[in-house]
């Protein structure tokens, strides 16, 4: 018991210092650079108090239930052999995170509200509707798709440079001929897709996948399923532009 | 009291969050690999901490930082704030933006800092590559990318360049340094440039962007508020590689430099044993 709350104070202490650079930044541009008083400051304590739990709560249920639980599967379903079954877990794991996933909802619904005001699409409630989610579905789909590349990767040992760098080629090249309006909205649904949940799991299942078959290194292998999910979604959504234009 | 329903509301839509996951996870253990979880309590115990960690720190965030970083940058990007004592706007400049720059700069290293998936990731990397990747190098060096890609970022927005030039040199930078750093460390590179972008960043550097767009004469919120995340994300493979790079110079240079202080000493022995034996 004394041990554990040791080691979960040493948690603690690390979430302190992972929050400090925020503080003080914060706390120099109030001061030094606005010059103003810090607005109801108990309400900042408060928050910050939470945001270190939060933190070393996170940290320690990821090390107890995430990672293991990645791994496990990933071990369980290189040992069963089936390829077909995996691939089918890999797709259900990008698109049903991600089609849930608040950052991309609310990054949606604001690119709606832009095709409406820029008259790409009727300028009506149910159009941009059914605009913010079919842009939701396209992302959520080409990170499932993408997420199947990248088990295919690691099962076949693929180098990683030149599926990449190819997806780059055609980023550049659909950029060319996409609608100049999708560009912005294409790029940044890269960055969103990938949540707090996501990528740990995901990174256990590369990793465990990388070592349970034989051949592949953790190292080189097991990391890179985030980079497709990153990727993918850039070409999908100027598909999705080029589509509806 | 009011804190312990708002943490129960935050708890509430996590777990919704994290239900279609969970649902995916049990349906393929049960149906198809159909064997039961090992070490099922331990791993119930951990996914309830990330959980309640997650709610907390969202808490957290909505009741301390959110609302003072968007305000931040709000008053940063402010005309009043930007032209001090100036009454008629004739141009801007993009010098006049000199804080908003820093700023982006120093809230996109301190986010990233505290990103729990980046904290994920690091901590994975340093214990596959059995400690050959240092987890707070890697972060150090993710922030850095990241932070200089949202300044870029907000450069770029208040000079109003078109984003895919930057993006595609951004691009053409990562394909050549791909080809002369570490193999070992391509793929984590590739990785945290999606990493870095989640709950903590993208509020508040969306609130910079629309911010920044929203007061310049003559960019629109809409087309160039958005983009920033793009350079956030793209600027941490360069940083990572780079890191790489670096740090397998220091080792070569310091190899070599044990080398010859090697070759120096056998010299000098054979010298000695040669003199010795006449």
């Amino acid at each position: 018991m004394n041990h554990q709350f040791i080691v979960f104070l040493k948690a603690l202490l690390g979430s302190c210092k992972d929050l400090l650079p925020i503080i003080l930044v914060i706390a120099f541009f109030q001061f030094a650079v606005l010059q103003q008083p810090m607005p109801n400051i108990g309400d900042i304590l408060v928050g910050l108090a939470l945001v270190v739990l939060g933190l070393t709560f996170f940290i320690y249920g990821l090390e107890m239930g995430l990672f293991p639980i990645g791994e496990s599967m990933a071990q369980a379903f290189a040992k069963k052999g089936s390829i077909s079954w995996l691939l089918t877990f890999a797709f259900c794991l990008g698109f049903g995170t991600t089609v849930a996933e608040p950052s991309l909802i609310a990054v949606a619904k604001e690119a709606a509200i832009v095709a409406a005001s820029g008259g790409i699409i009727a300028d009506t409630l149910e159009s941009q509707l059914s605009y913010a989610n079919g842009l939701r579905f396209t992302v959520a789909f080409a990170v499932g798709f993408a997420i199947v590349i990248g088990v295919l990767r690691i099962i076949r040992g693929w180098p990683i440079q030149y599926l990449i760098l190819g997806g780059y080629v055609v980023v550049v090249l659909m950029t060319l001929i996409a609608p100049s309006w999708i560009i912005g909205i294409a790029y940044d649904s890269g960055g969103v897709t990938t949540s707090t949940i996501t990528v740990p799991l995901v990174t256990a299942l590369g990793v465990g996948l990388a070592s349970a078959i034989k051949g592949r290194n953790p190292m080189i292998d097991g990391f890179g399923l985030i980079a497709f999910a990153s990727l993918t979604p850039m070409i999908f959504v100027m598909i999705y532009g080029m589509v509806i234009s | 009291m009011d804190l312990l329903f708002e943490f129960l509301t935050t708890l509430k839509n996590t777990v919704i969050d994290v239900l279609p996951i969970l649902s995916i996870i049990l349906g393929f253990q049960l149906l198809v690999i159909r064997k039961p979880i090992p070490h099922i309590k331990q791993v119930g115990f951990g996914f309830i901490y990330v959980l309640i960690g997650l709610a907390l720190f969202l808490l957290g965030l909505e009741k301390a930082l959110f609302p003072l970083g968007k305000m931040m940058a709000e008053q940063l990007t402010a005309p009043e704030f930007i032209h001090a004592g100036e009454q008629v706007l004739t141009s801007i400049h993009w010098t006049d933006y000199k804080w908003v720059y820093i700023f982006a700069a120093a809230i996109g290293f301190s986010t990233t800092i505290a990103e729990p998936s980046l904290i994920a990731v690091a901590l994975k990397a340093e214990e596959v590559s059995g400690g050959a990747i240092n987890a707070n190098s890697l972060r150090i060096s993710v922030a850095i990318g990241v932070a200089f890609g949202i300044a870029l970022g907000s450069y770029r927005i208040v000079v109003g360049h078109p984003i895919h030039y930057y993006i595609i040199a951004g691009y053409i930078v990562v394909v050549i340094q791909t080809f002369y750093c570490p193999k070992l460390i391509v793929p984590l590179a590739y990785d945290s440039g999606g990493v870095t972008t989640s709950t903590v960043t993208v509020p508040l550097v969306a609130a910079l962007g629309l911010g920044l767009a929203s007061t310049i004469p003559g960019r629109s919120p809409l087309i160039d508020g958005f983009g920033l995340i793009a350079f956030a994300s793209l600027c941490p493979i360069i940083a990572v590689m780079a890191y790489a790079q670096l740090t397998e110079a220091k080792t070569h240079r310091t190899n070599k430099k044990l080398e010859k202080r090697k070759r120096i000493k056998e010299e000098k022995r054979n010298l000695n044993r040669n003199n010795e034996a006449p």
